[in-house]
C-alpha cells in the first residue's frame, strides 16, 4: 500500500471546531494513477499538504509507503518527503533566479540517495527525455515558456526518484496544446519509474489519461456545513 | 549549491543589494579607520622620542612644550637665553644636553639648530640612535643636514645649495637668499617627524640671522658669507633643549630646579607624563569618534536586516518550493544568514580595500602636516577581532529576517 489513510482528521489550529478534513478510510495501490477532482475550497491542498507531510493531520493514522507519517516530528517529515516524494505545483515551480539545471540539482541537495557531484548526467538525462533543448537548460527559470517550466518541474520532481508522485493543478496554467504535452510526457516517465501518481486537478477533462477517478468529495465526508 | 543559491539570490536583488554593500562598507571602512589612526598615532607619538629624561622650554603648557619641541606642531611662545641654557647644564647630574633652535623653514619643512650631540645622543622608536644614510654630521657654519623625507620629496642629494626662508609658512617672503646652505649629510628614515626636518647648526641659525632685527633682514648691512666664517657665533637663544641625566633617580630634582629657577621662567617636563596627558585629552576625541563608528555600523547593519526582510515578503513563493523540496525551516534560517554574510564579507574587503589606498594616499600628508606616521598595513590582532566582531554583529543583526523566514517557513501549507 503506497497510501493508506484511517479516519484522518485535519483543522486549522485557528479554527479547530472547523474541520477541513475528515476522511474515514481512502487508500492507493503501488504504481496506481489517481486522478482526484473537486472545486476549489474543498480541501484539496490540504490533503496534498498532509499527503507530502507538510503539515501533520490532527487526528487518524496516516501512513505513506508504510511510513507512519502521523508518528513523525517535522524534521523527519522535511527528510521523507525529499527523499520519498517529488510535487508538482500549478506554477511557481521553479527558483526564478536559477537556471533548468540548477533548480533541478537544488531537488537533489536534500536527498540522502545520491552525491551531488555524480548527478549531472542524469540531469541532462532527463531533461532530454523531457524535450528540453540543451540551450533552453542554461537559461534563466522566468525565461522559460510555461510548457517548458513545467516540464523541467517534472524533471525537479523525478531526479530523487521519489515512489509517490505529487502534482496539484499542473496543467491549469497552460493551454490545450502544452497541457496535452504535458501529460504525455509525464504518464510514460511515472510508469518507466514505477511511481505512484496523484494528480488533483478541477479539470475533468484529465479524467481520460487516468483509469482511477476518484471525487474528492467522496473521501472528504464531513459533516455539517464544512 | 547552497553558496550558488545564495549568490545568485543576492545577485537578483542586485539594485538593494549593491545600496545595502556600500553602507556596510562606509561602515566598515570608518570603524576601521578609527581604530587603526588611533592605534598607530598613539604609536607613532610614543615612538617619536625615547630616552630624554626632561624637555625644558620657555614657561608655557606641557603639552604646547612637547608637541613643538618633538613633533614640531605648534609654534613656541618664547626663547630662552643661552645663559640659562648653560647654567642648567653645568649641573653634576646631567649627561648630555641638545639644544633646540626653530623658527625657520625650508619649502614647508622646519629647520632645526642644534648642536652635533643631537645625532650622538637622541634617539627614537626602541633606543634607536639617528643614523647617516649618506655623508655625515654638519661641521661649518653652511652645512645641513636633511631627514629622508625632505631629501625624498625635494629630490636633494649630497652638495646641493638650499636657501632657509625666515618663519615656518611654507611660502614665504622672507628668504635667507644671501647665506646658501649646502647639504652634507642625509639621515635614514626614522618614521618620526627627524624625517621632516633640516639640521644646522645653532652657529648657521646665528648666521644667518646676524643682520635681521624683529623678523626683518636691515637694509643697507651686507656682512658677506666669508666674513661669517671669520666671526665667533655665539647663540644668544635657543627655543628649547633635552636632557639626559646620568642617573633617572635625580629626574624630578633637577626638574624641580628647573622649574623654580629664579633668573628666568623655564618649564621642564618629562616626556612620557607629557605624552600621557596628551593621551587623557584625545581620549574624550577616541571615545567619540568610536563611538560614531559603531553607531555608523549600527545603521548599516539595522539596513541591512531591512533589506532582507522586505525581500522575504516578496519570497513567500520561493519559501514554499524550497519546502516542499524538502529543505527544512533550519536550512531557510541559514540561507539568510549565509545571504548577510556574504553582504558583510564583500563589504570588509572592499572597506579594507578602500582604507590601504587611502593611507597610502593620505600618508605624506599626514606626516607632513600632523606629524603623524601611520603605516599602511593594517592587519593587526586587534582589527582582526574587529572584524570578528562585525561578522558576529551581522548574524545577530541578520536574525531578524532569518528567523522571520524560519516561521513562515514552518507555516507553509
Amino acid at each position: 500500500m503506497t497510501i493508506s489513510l484511517n479516519k484522518v482528521h485535519f483543522a486549522y489550529p485557528d479554527m479547530p471546531d472547523k474541520p477541513v478534513l475528515n476522511i474515514p478510510s481512502w487508500t492507493v495501490e503501488p504504481r496506481e494513477q489517481v486522478f482526484i477532482h473537486g472545486p476549489s475550497g474543498g480541501g484539496k491542498s490540504t490533503l496534498l499538504n498532509l499527503l507530502s507531510g507538510l503539515v501533520a493531520p490532527t487526528g487518524g493514522e496516516l501512513s505513506i509507503l508504510g511510513k507512519r507519517l502521523d508518528k513523525m516530528n517535522q524534521r523527519q517529515r522535511d527528510r521523507f518527503r525529499a527523499n520519498q516524494i517529488g510535487y508538482v505545483f500549478q506554477q511557481f515551480n521553479l527558483i526564478p533566479y536559477l537556471n533548468a539545471m540548477e533548480n533541478v540539482l537544488l531537488a537533489t541537495q536534500f536527498s540522502k540517495h545520491q552525491r551531488a557531484n555524480a548527478r549531472e548526467d542524469e540531469v541532462e538525462e532527463l531533461l532530454t527525455k523531457l524535450n528540453i533543448s540543451p540551450d533552453a537548460r542554461y537559461k534563466q527559470a522566468t525565461k522559460l515558456s510555461f510548457g517548458q517550466q513545467q516540464r523541467v518541474a517534472i524533471a525537479r520532481a523525478l531526479i530523487n526518484k521519489p515512489r509517490l508522485l505529487i502534482a496539484d493543478e499542473p496543467t491549469s496554467s497552460l493551454d490545450q496544446d502544452n497541457r496535452d504535452n504535458f501529460m504525455s510526457t509525464l504518464l510514460p516517465l511515472v510508469t518507466a519509474y514505477d511511481i505512484t501518481l496523484v494528480l488533483v486537478s478541477h479539470d475533468m477533462s484529465l479524467s481520460g489519461y487516468f483509469t482511477r477517478i476518484d471525487a474528492l468529495s467522496d473521501i472528504n465526508c464531513l459533516t455539517g456545513d464544512g | 549549491m547552497f553558496m550558488k543559491l545564495a549568490v545568485k539570490s543576492l545577485l537578483n536583488r542586485k539594485g538593494s543589494a549593491i545600496l545595502t554593500l556600500m553602507a556596510m562598507t562606509i561602515s566598515i571602512f570608518v570603524l576601521l579607520a578609527v581604530e587603526h589612526i588611533r592605534y598607530q598615532a598613539k604609536d607613532s607619538f610614543a615612538n617619536t622620542v625615547s630616552g630624554v629624561d626632561l624637555i625644558v622650554g620657555a614657561r608655557t603648557g606641557s603639552l604646547n612644550l612637547l608637541l613643538y619641541s618633538v613633533f614640531r606642531i605648534g609654534s613656541p611662545t618664547n626663547n630662552i637665553r643661552w645663559e640659562s641654557f648653560e647654567d642648567i647644564v653645568s649641573n653634576p647630574q646631567v649627561k648630555w644636553a641638545i639644544p633646540i633652535a626653530l623658527g625657520d623653514s625650508h619649502k614647508g619643512y622646519r629647520v632645526m639648530g642644534t648642536t652635533r650631540d643631537y645625532f650622538e645622543f637622541f634617539s627614537y622608536g626602541n633606543r634607536h640612535s639617528l643614523s647617516f644614510d649618506k655623508g655625515r654630521v654638519f661641521s661649518s657654519v653652511f652645512d645641513v643636514v636633511i631627514g629622508s623625507d625632505v631629501a625624498k620629496k625635494l629630490g636633494y642629494s649630497l652638495g646641493e645649495k638650499l636657501v632657509l626662508s625666515h618663519g615656518i609658512a611654507s611660502t614665504s617672503f622672507s628668504l635667507h637668499d644671501d647665506r646658501p646652505f649646502t647639504v652634507v649629510g642625509i639621515l635614514e628614515p626614522t618614521g618620526t617627524p627627524v624625517d621632516q626636518t633640516l639640521h644646522v647648526g645653532l652657529e648657521g641659525i646665528e648666521a644667518i640671522h646676524i643682520d635681521w632685527r624683529q623678523g626683518v633682514k636691515v637694509p643697507g648691512s651686507d656682512i658677506t658669507a666669508d666674513e661669517i666664517e671669520q666671526l665667533e657665533l655665539k647663540p644668544k637663544t635657543v627655543t628649547a633643549f633635552m636632557l639626559g641625566l646620568k642617573s633617572r633617580v635625580a629626574t624630578f630634582r633637577v626638574q624641580r630646579d628647573i622649574n623654580n629657577y629664579a633668573k628666568e621662567p623655564m618649564l621642564a617636563i618629562l616626556p612620557g607624563v607629557a605624552l600621557s596627558e596628551l593621551w587623557q585629552m584625545m581620549k574624550v576625541l577616541e571615545n567619540t569618534l568610536r563611538l560614531v563608528s559603531v553607531l555608523i555600523l549600527i545603521a548599516a547593519l539595522l539596513g541591512l536586516s531591512a533589506m532582507l526582510l522586505a525581500s522575504i515578503r516578496e519570497r513567500s513563493r520561493e519559501v514554499q518550493l524550497l519546502r516542499v523540496i524538502g529543505a527544512s525551516p533550519t536550512y531557510l534560517f541559514l540561507l539568510i544568514e549565509l545571504e548577510a554574510l556574504l553582504i558583510t564579507l564583500v563589504s570588509t574587503l572592499v572597506g579594507v580595500l578602500l582604507l590601504y589606498i587611502c593611507l597610502i594616499a593620505a600618508g605624506d600628508y599626514l606626516a607632513s602636516g600632523y606629524g603623524l606616521y601611520i603605516q599602511s598595513n593594517i592587519m593587526s590582532a586587534s582589527v582582526f577581532y574587529l572584524l570578528l566582531t562585525v561578522v558576529m554583529a551581522t548574524a545577530v543583526a541578520a536574525a531578524v529576517p532569518s528567523l522571520n523566514i524560519y516561521k513562515s517557513a514552518r507555516m507553509v501549507q
